[in-house]
């Protein structure tokens, strides 16, 4: 019996971009980040509570937001996960390098929680609770890459 | 509320991929048994709403493009991007509203024709989060350490349910992972991202389901018994992921109250027979049965030991197999429904439930859970 043939139509190279305004409250928070290092969160007037990252609206009180507060560089681990598959980088494109650390981190001051990586120099340091610090890229550009890592400092 | 029941499915088979089929072809394929199952042609549909998600088809305004296969030709048809349980949703209210007697929902997916981390990080916030790699695994695998700590569950009790659902999938044809595993097998598989095993995870996979809704006065015309409708709920978490307490599921348990108010269900620990939920890693069925009430906080693990949730059990979960028996994102949670219509009716086969009048089924759309939709089927009106 002939081998049944399958036809694909590949889509290759094909890319959407975009440009995203990262809005009155992006700017705030980039240009803090990259010019004094600094992690800016906004506070709810009604609630007061402090959202990082910032944003317009309290989505529970749906009040507007502009009062700045800055939070961090310290916090503690509020969950974490170690990634040991790689995945493709959205930014390169290549699979990443494994492993790799990725959590939540409550800053000081903050009362939502802040995604991004941690070091896990030492995995065993790594678990909920532990108290961590940002760790700043020496040339920043106002991305949130900025921060390289969190670092476990117990 | 008016009365509105389920009166046809139909499913594709689930697969890892299907090369030799279309959307559209998935699409006309479910239509078509939905029909048959119903007794009804495509004359007999009044409206249509497909589900279905831009990215994972990797083209824009992907629902209108299974229109024609979908027997939309002349008719109202509107779409729903979420999970199918929310298409179905919005099928009911339209049902609902008097203006439609018939209202034939479907959800498909191809998950074969994409890189899925790549998808799903384009869920993630482009300016904070989204070039920092996070995925679905990763969102998931973080909510799973923040459920474990405060609860105490543990990665055995996980890879329990992973060996439960493919277990059952064994039987279901129309599942395309079925497997009989050891926990052992579980914890040993590759660590993905901690504490996911590769074997708690949840295939991505390739399939359409499709229902058909009907009023009352269409639906006592029907070729098979309708299985009704008692209660719906849906409601919506945070988006960003460090608003959220990840440990628990607010919005679930919001929806599921809904739901259980509407269809006069005060113990749905007892009250519900049977529960397809949306297990697309092991311990999301765990964290969702705390969620619904159908055990309590923290004991959901606890229960699965003592073999609670096992078909001969008393409330069997993801008698099908579930999401980990194959996962057709988007369709997912209609198949969801589909399998609890089966159980009450009876059509279950090898996974049938020893009882089955009132089923629930559930589906999620978003990061780590954000959106819940929360049915309940009953056998009688």
């Amino acid at each position: 019996m002939a081998e049944k043939e399958y036809i694909v139509i590949e889509s290759g190279e094909a890319a959407q971009p975009f440009d995203y305004a990262v809005g009155m409250h992006g700017s705030k928070f980039f240009t803090e980040l990259r010019d004094n290092k600094k992690l800016m969160g906004v506070r709810c007037p009604k609630c007061k509570m402090v959202y990082i990252p910032p944003r317009g609206v309290c989505g529970p009180c749906f009040e507007e937001m502009k009062d700045f507060v800055e939070v961090g560089p310290g916090g503690v681990i509020g969950t974490y996960t170690i990634l040991r598959f790689a995945f493709i980088d959205p930014e390169t494109g290549q699979q990443k390098p494994v492993p790799y650390g990725y959590g939540f981190i409550k800053l000081d001051g903050a009362d939502t929680l802040f995604q991004h990586y941690i070091d896990i120099v030492d995995e065993k340091k790594i678990k909920v609770g532990a108290r961590v610090e940002a760790v700043f890229a020496d040339e920043r550009k106002g991305t949130i890459r900025d921060i390289l890592y969190f670092r476990v400092i117990d | 509320m008016d009365r509105a029941a389920i009166i046809g499915i139909g499913m594709t088979k689930v697969e890892s991929r299907k090369l030799d089929k279309t959307f559209a072809d998935m699409a006309f394929e479910a239509v078509r048994k939905a029909l048959d199952d119903a007794g009804m042609t495509i004359a007999d549909i009044d409206n249509v709403i497909t589900t279905s998600n831009d990215f994972w088809d990797g083209r824009t305004i992907s629902c209108m493009a299974v229109g024609d296969a979908s027997g939309a030709s002349d008719k109202n048809i509107s779409c729903v991007e979420g999970d199918g349980t929310f298409g179905a949703f919005y099928g009911l209210a339209r049902t609902l509203s008097g203006s439609y007697g018939t209202t034939l929902v479907t959800g498909h997916s191809k998950g074969s024709q994409s890189v899925s981390s790549l998808i799903t990080n384009a869920a993630f916030d482009p300016i904070y989060n989204r070039t920092l790699g996070a995925d679905m695994i990763t969102a998931c695998a973080m909510q799973s350490n923040a459920y474990m700590a405060r609860t105490g569950t543990t990665p055995e009790q996980l890879a329990r349910v992973s060996v439960k659902n493919h277990g059952n999938a064994m039987m279901n044809e129309n599942a395309h992972l079925g497997m009989k595993l050891t926990v052992k097998d579980v914890l040993g598989s590759e660590m993905i991202a901690d504490p996911l095993h590769r074997l708690d995870c949840s295939p991505v996979s390739d399939g359409c389901c499709a229902i058909i809704i009907a009023d009352e006065k269409r639906a006592k015309k029907s070729k098979k018994k309708p299985v009704w409708i008692k209660g719906v709920g849906m409601c919506a978490d945070a988006y960003f992921l460090g608003d959220r307490d990840l440990s628990r599921s607010e919005s679930l348990v919001k929806a599921a109250r809904t739901a259980y108010k509407m269809a006069g269900i005060s113990d749905p620990g007892k009250e519900i027979d049977l529960a397809e939920v949306y297990d697309a890693f092991s311990y999301q069925e765990l964290m969702w049965l705390e969620g619904l009430g159908i055990c309590a906080d923290a004991d959901a693990g606890k229960q699965l030991e003592k073999g609670s949730f096992d078909i001969p059990g008393r409330l069997p979960v993801n008698a099908s197999g579930g999401l980990m028996g194959g996962h057709a994102v988007i369709a997912a949670g209609l198949y969801r429904i589909a399998e609890v219509v089966r159980q009450i009716r009876g059509e279950a086969g090898a996974y049938q439930a020893k009882k089955a009048d009132t089923g629930l089924a559930h589906g999620v759309n978003g990061l780590a859970g954000q959106s819940h939709c929360v049915w309940i089927l009953g056998k009688d009106r």
